[in-house]
This record gives structure tokens, sequence and C-alpha cells, in this order.
């Protein structure tokens, strides 16, 4: 569905991104990892447009996305951090979002009823907490039924009983068989969803398989454990690189 | 040579010896040679072409209707030699064009006492030229010609050594010079209309003694120009649209002890240039919407600028040198922007009309382009307040308040 | 793309700020008509506001629009949206909300004093020079993501087009004044929008400064078929140059 060929990217003298390969597929959840500043959220803007690689090449449904912008209405994408005009009440968000989407007949608005976003539809954005603008971006993302969802640390700021919502609605669309693109900190969020990893370190790609293959590998049950260890045997191999 | 017939028309005259005939037949030669002194001859309306005619007597010509006198190009219309010749209602076309010989419709020479009134000359080569003939009345006369530019064309009215001439209510256009003096002296020239002209509107030298009165002159080649002349009289003229590389409103070159007074210059490239002048006073002038109002060259002396009113224009005046010898005073400038604490209708602090911006653009022409620049702004303000480039002494220490009002003239 | 630029022209236009800058112009050129009987006189004095705080507002206000926008801009940026109907919307959205408030300050008080045929070139010119600064603005904002730096450009911009360019060129003109300078002069101030508004300003309201030998050499060229179009083209030039290069960059960049 996504396909990455030897996607490089630089800001400056900083490698963010180095000859990236890899080969996302529908029906899949993929967990984007890696520590802070290793080129996650550039992974992820280079799949929706925002970040233009400086070499390689990015497709998305066989379609390099070069120039391209309608592949994108496929995509759903959270951010990391939902930041919204401010001035708009939220009601007039969601429209506006709606009257940009015409093309979108049945829109997705559970979330918006599951995340208790209707009674708040009156506040101005700059008004919303955090979290709320978590909610807000969450509800977005799913809004016109995407068959991709990016999610940037999804769960960040979200209080246990909205992550759970959340899980609940991604192991729903996950079943649906749709495409998962999911970085994020906590890993034990991501238990029971996804079925690979990637790892990411230093703008390469170090570790990318299957969730059951990890686990056998890393001889852990959980996934949570399983990534620990991984990172572990990463930091060991790197020091060994280094010495 | 077809003979011709005197009507004569007898007229219940006080002057027995005074006769008047009406022309019948085609030369008037033979008419002024049946004429005796002091005779009239009448010309009917009609269109005639007598060739040259030599007025060797002190006789008159009166038009009636407007006849209309054809020089075919090839003639000189009217050559007057006799004193106290009278011409009037005359219409006069094509006189002869030479680029060796001043063919006029009308040459005086030592023809004292003319009198050209109520006439229209067209399309000649000078209109009304008058040598060594004192005391001419030209009045109420249209003097205009239609040659392209730049082709060879004298003057519409042209005085050279003439003494106590009266011009008045003329209009005259498309000429070289519309009024031409070369030494003429104790005239006086009143409410005449002078426009279009090639070169100048006015234009005289050695002339003293002179009074030019009411009079307009508008659109000329390069304005109006004297020189090399003392004691002129200048009231109530009006210098306007001299537009152009080198036009001015008023020329004033090597003049002495005049008065320019209650004239209004408006709409000139330049209102006033002066060089070489001394002892002119000018008073109650208008100076308005000029380029330059004034343009004063060091080598003016003594000049005095008083009571007059600029407004509008780019630059107020500018000089080219840093001497200063002439002197203003209560004049009022719409770009004063001083205050008037104690009520007395004058600035309380100096107005200094020369800019910074002005000599830049002196120096440099092209820098015009910059005109109403914030950066010129900027510039010309830091001039003001610390004065290092621009005349510091070429200033008016009591500049008016309020605008004189000029209409009510004095004459 | 109407879409967008409609929530462009609405988050501008609830900013406020636009609804004063029409009140200001509406109430400094009323002054200025009921204050001068000349209303020759009042378009010129009008004239220092269109030269000065037209391009100073346009520039700044359209600056910290698009950076207020970001947030915006980003949320468009995930849809299947292209970028150039983005940018696009942002720049009309602007563009259009600036010149209609000029329009109206400017052309309303005109009309109630019955100056509106002086006044027209004015308008037209003065909506020009702030589509101008709005392109501008938007060039400048395609060099920093950083809101201070880019209103530190823009402001930039403004000092040097108002100001030092003429501090420039004056002092080339005074420096090679031994050589014919008119042609020189005439292209190097079709370089600076500013001065081709004034230059086109004064050629219809104050001819007097422009009689002199060289001033009638710049007015038979500014005035004549050749010269206009000139104008027009370099005026043009200036208002979709600057909008076209950042409109590539924008295209490049990453957001």
């Amino acid at each position: 569905m996504i396909s990455l060929q030897k996607v490089s990217k630089k800001y400056g003298k900083l490698n963010v991104l180095s000859e990236v390969t890899l080969d996302l597929k529908a029906g899949h959840c993929y967990a984007l990892l890696g520590p802070n500043g290793s080129g996650k959220t550039t992974l992820i803007k280079s799949i929706l447009g925002m970040a233009i690689p400086d070499s390689g090449e990015v497709k998305v449904a066989n379609q390099n996305i070069a120039g391209q912008y309608q592949y994108r209405k496929w995509i759903g994408y959270m951010p990391q951090i939902g930041q919204y005009p401010g001035g708009l009440r939220m009601a007039q968000l969601f429209d506006m979002m709606k009257s940009l989407r015409m093309d979108v007949k049945n829109t997705d608005e559970e979330l918006i009823e599951s995340l208790g976003l209707r009674p708040l539809m009156d506040k101005r954005m700059y008004s919303l907490s955090g979290g709320t603008r978590q909610k807000v971006s969450a509800a977005l993302a799913f809004l016109f039924n995407p068959t991709i969802l990016i999610l940037d640390e999804p769960t960040a700021g979200l209080d246990p009983l909205a992550v759970q919502i959340l899980k609940e609605k991604l192991l729903r669309e996950k079943a649906a068989g749709k495409l998962f693109l999911i970085t994020s900190h906590i890993l034990s969020d991501l238990d029971d969803l996804v079925t690979d990893t990637i790892y990411l370190f230093e703008g390469v790609v170090r570790y990318h398989s299957s969730i059951v293959d990890l686990k056998t590998e890393t001889g852990e049950a959980s996934f949570a454990k399983a990534i620990a260890s991984l990172i572990r045997t990463q930091d060991l191999q790197i020091k060994e690189l280094i010495g | 040579m077809k003979s011709f017939v005197l009507a004569v028309v007898c007229l219940i005259s006080l002057q027995a010896a005074a006769r008047q005939f009406t022309l019948e037949g085609k030369s008037l030669a033979s008419a002024i040679n049946q004429a005796a002194i002091g005779d009239t001859i009448i010309i009917p309306f009609g269109h005639y072409r007598f060739g040259n005619v030599v007025l060797d007597k002190s006789i008159s010509i009166i038009g009636k209707d407007m006849p209309v006198l054809d020089g075919e190009n090839k003639f000189e219309l009217f050559t007057v030699t006799a004193k106290n010749v009278f011409l009037s209602g005359l219409h006069l076309i094509n006189s002869a064009f030479s680029s060796s010989v001043d063919y006029a419709a009308i040459k005086a020479l030592h023809a004292d006492g003319l009198t050209v009134t109520n006439c229209i000359i067209e399309n000649s080569f000078f209109g009304i030229h008058l040598s060594g003939t004192d005391q001419v009345k030209i009045s109420d006369n249209k003097i205009n010609c239609h040659r392209p530019p730049e082709s060879n064309i004298g003057n519409a009215i042209h005085l050279w050594k003439c003494n106590q001439a009266l011009i008045t209510n003329n209009f005259v256009s498309g000429h070289r010079d519309g009024i031409y003096f070369e030494f003429v002296t104790q005239s006086i020239i009143e409410n005449n209309h002078s426009e279009k002209n090639q070169r100048y509107g006015l234009h005289f030298m050695f002339s003293h003694e002179n009074q030019y009165l009411n009079n307009q002159f508008i659109d000329n080649g390069a304005g109006v120009a004297v020189m090399y002349s003392h004691t002129v009289t200048m009231k109530n003229n009006l210098f306007a649209k001299n537009w152009g590389a080198a036009s001015y409103g008023l020329l004033l070159k090597d003049i002495r002890d005049s008065e320019v007074e209650f004239n209004r210059f408006v709409s000139n490239t330049m209102g006033l240039y002066m060089e070489g002048s001394s002892r002119i006073k000018f008073i109650s002038n208008e100076f308005k919407s000029n380029g330059y109002a004034a343009r004063v060259q060091a080598s003016c002396d003594d000049n005095v600028f008083e009571r007059n009113n600029f407004q509008g224009n780019t630059f107020d005046v500018a000089t080219n040198g840093s001497m200063v010898l002439n002197t203003l005073g209560k004049n009022y400038w719409d770009k004063y922007e001083g205050y008037d604490l104690n009520k007395d209708g004058w600035g309380d602090i100096a107005y200094h009309p020369v800019s910074l911006y002005s000599m830049v653009v002196e120096r440099v022409p092209a820098s015009i382009l910059l005109w109403r620049s914030f950066m010129v702004f900027l510039l010309d303000r830091a001039e003001k307040n610390i004065p290092s480039i621009t005349p510091q002494n070429l200033m008016d220490t009591q500049p008016a308040m309020k605008p004189y009002d000029l209409s009510a003239k004095s004459k | 793309m109407i879409q967008i630029l409609k929530y462009v022209l609405r988050d501008v236009l609830r900013a406020r700020f636009v609804l004063f800058y029409t009140l200001f112009l509406l109430l400094s050129t009323s002054l200025l008509l009921q204050l001068d009987s000349d209303p020759d006189k009042a378009v010129m004095s009008l004239l220092n506001i269109v030269l000065l705080v037209v391009p100073l507002v346009s520039i700044i206000f359209t600056t910290i629009h698009y950076f207020n926008s970001y947030e915006f801009i980003l949320l468009l940026m995930a849809q299947p949206i292209d970028r150039r109907s983005v940018f696009l919307s942002q720049y009309l959205g602007v563009a259009l909300s600036l010149c209609a408030a000029f329009a109206v300050g400017v052309g309303v008080p005109a009309l109630l004093f019955g100056v509106a045929s002086k006044m027209g070139l004015m308008i037209l010119v003065g909506m020009a020079s702030t589509i101008v600064f709005v392109s501008l603005a938007f060039l400048s904002t395609s060099f920093t993501r950083d809101k201070a730096k880019g209103i530190g450009i823009a402001l930039l911009f403004w000092f040097y087009f108002s100001l030092i360019y003429d501090g420039i060129l004056l002092w080339v003109v005074y420096s090679f004044s031994d050589y014919p300078m008119e042609t020189a002069t005439l292209v190097l101030s079709s370089l600076n929008p500013i001065d081709l508004a004034r230059i086109t300003m004064l050629l219809s309201l104050d001819a007097s400064a422009l009689m002199g030998y060289t001033g009638a050499f710049f007015k038979n060229f500014f005035g004549s078929g050749l010269g206009i179009s000139f104008t027009a083209a370099m005026m043009l030039m200036w208002m979709f140059w600057p909008v076209q290069v950042s409109l590539r960059r924008f295209k490049k960049n990453d957001l």
C-alpha cells in the first residue's frame, strides 16, 4: 500500500532519514519506534508530502506521490501536536473540513460522540486543553473513512478512558483491513494491536519485522518487553560498532 | 491696366480739405496717387491683389467690412514712408516670405505718427514691422500665423529704434516673437495677448523706460525674455503655461532699476529667471504652480522680493551660489511651517526658500524623478534644521502667515 | 480553492485589523479632503499615506497573518488539497481584503466629496502597491519559519523600498552626474515599486515638478503609450514575481 524506496532527507548537515526502504501492506498495523529525533515524524511527513525527500521515492497505492495530492484522500492523519486556527469554534472546524471534502458522503463521526466532543462544539479552539485538542485530532483522522491511518503519538496527553476508546476504535478499523502506521512512546498502549515493528535510529531503519518474529527473537511474551529488549540489544550493537 | 473711377462721397464735414473716397477698381496705387494729404480711402469688402502698395502720403485707408488684401506670398502689402498714416479695418494675408529681406504685412520706415487699428493680419512673414518710427499707435489688431513650427517666421509686432509707441489690445500668435523691441523707449504696451509664439511672447533689448501693463503671455515657446534694459515697469501681467526645456515665464538678463509688480506667474517650468540684474523691485506678484518659482543667479544684486505669494511651486527659490545680495521679506510661502505666537501676522522664525533637494536637482537634473520621495523629504528636513549646503542667509525673516489677496490689483 | 479562500477571508476579516485599517483610511482621507480646500493638495497629502502607510500595513499584516495561519495550512496539507491552492487562497484572501479596505477607505470619502475622478488613479495605484507588498510579504515568509524573523525581513523590505533604495539611487545619480543619467534613472526607479507608484501619481497631479528639461524627458516617456505600458508591466511584474518565487519555494519547502 505504501512503499518507500531509499528515501533520504537532510536538515542542514543532519541526516534525518538515510536511504529508508519500507513496504507497508494493508491490514497491518506498524509501530514506528525509535528514540527522540530518530526521524519518525519526518518519515510520516514524507509520506504525507509535507516534507519533501532529497532523494528516493515514496509510493502510495503504487503511485509516486511527488507533486501529487489526491492520494491524501485515502489517508487519515493525526499529528503529534494538533494545531488549529485558534479563532474557530470546534463545530466550524468540523464543518470546514467537511466542506473541503465534499467527495466523502458518509463521514465517520463515531469518535466525536464516543470521545465526548459533541457538547464542546461551541468552544473556540484556543480555549481547549491539549488533551481535548488531541481528541479532535483523532476524530478528524477517522472522519473521512480513510484506508490508511497515520497516527503520530496518538495516546500522548489522552486520559486512560479516551485511550481505551481510541484503542477499541483502532482494533475495529484494523479488522476492517486498514493500514496503520503508529508512533508511540507508551508501548503498552500498542499491545494487541501491532502486527509489525519498524525501529528507526538516526534516520536508518535498524529493525523491521512482524511482532511474532520479534517476540520469538527476544523471548519476551509481551510487546512492551520485547521492544525494551530490542532497544537494549540495539544499543549494545551500536556500542560494539563504535567500540 | 483698367481705368478706375473714384466715386466721390461728399460728407457734411467741417474739414473741407479732407475728402473721403471709396475705392472702385483694382488699383490702390492710383487711388493713392489721386488722393491729397489728409484724404481717406475706403476699401469696400472684397478680395484684392494690389501687390506692394507704397504709402508715401499722409492719408487714411479704412476697410469697410474687412476687405481682404492678398500679398500672394510675393509682395509686402504696405510700405509706409509718410508720417501720420492711418490704417484700419483691413484683413491682410499672405505677405512675402524671405530669408534675406524682412517683408511684412505693414512695414514703416520713419513713418512717425502711424496708426494701425482693428486690422487682421494672417500668414505674414512679419506682421507689423516698424523702424525709426515714433509715436505709433498699434491697437486692436489680430496678428496670426499658421505656418508649421520651425519654419522661418518673423515677429508679429516688431519695433526697431522707436520712441513713444502705444501698443494696446492686440492679439498675437504663431509668430517667432509676439512683440519684439530693440532700442524702443518710453512706450506703453498694454492689454495685449500673446500666445503660442514659436520663441518669445515678448522680447526686448536695449529698450528703456517702457511700461508693460495688463498683458498676457501664455504658452510661448520660451516664454518672455527681456535683456539689457533699465527702468522697465511690468505690472498686472500674466505669464503662464510656458513649459519646456528652456522656458521661462519671465527671463530678465541685465535689467536694472525696474519694477515688477502685481504680475502672475502660473504653471511655468521656471516662473522667473534672472541673471546680471540689479535693483529690481518684485512686489505683490503671485508665483503659483511653477517648477521653480524664481531662480536668481548669483550675478544679481540689490533686488527686493516683498509681499509676493509663493504657492504650489515645486521649488520656491533656486540659486547657483552662496552669496546672498538680494532681500526677501514679508512674502507668503505655502511651504512655511513656522508659527506666529504673538499673532502679529508674521512668522516668528525665518523661512529658507532654497531646499537642499533643489540644489541636488540643479546639479543632477535627472534626480527630479525622486521628487516627493520620503527620502528627499527627510533630506530636506534634516537640512532645514542643520543647514550646511544651502545658502544660510538667503531667507525671509518675516514670512507672512496668510497669502495676500492680490486680486485687488493696484494700477 | 474557492472554499479555502472563503475561510481565509473569514479569518482575515475576523482579525478586525482590516476593519481598523479601513476606518483609519476613511478618517484620514475625509480629514484631508475636509481641511484642504484644494483637492489637488489633499490628493498630494494622501499620496504620502499611499506611499508609506499602505506598503507598511500591507507587508506587516500579511506576514503576521501568514504565520498565524500556519496551523491552518498544516491542517489543510494533510487533506487532498494541493499546495498551490492553499498558497494562492492565502495570497488572494489577504490581497483582496486589503485592496477592498483601501478602495473603501479612500474611495467612499472621494465619492462623498465629489473628487472621485481625481482619486481614481490614486485608488488604482494604492491597490497596486497593496498587492505588491502583499506579494513581498509572502516572499519574506518563504525565507524563514520563524515569525519574528519573518516580520523582520518584511520590515526590511519596506524600509529598503521606501527609503534606502531612493538614497542609493540619489547617491548613484549624484556620483555620476557628469554623465547623462536620464535613462539610467528611469530604469533604476522602475526597479522600485514605490517609486513607480510615486512617479505615476506625480505625472497626473504634480506636473509642475517635472516641467524642466529632464522632467520633460520623463514626462514624455511616462506619458507615452510605451511609457504607460512599461509602467504597467513593471508594476505587474512587482505584483506577481515575488509571489511566484514564494509559491515555488512554498511548493518545495517542508512544512
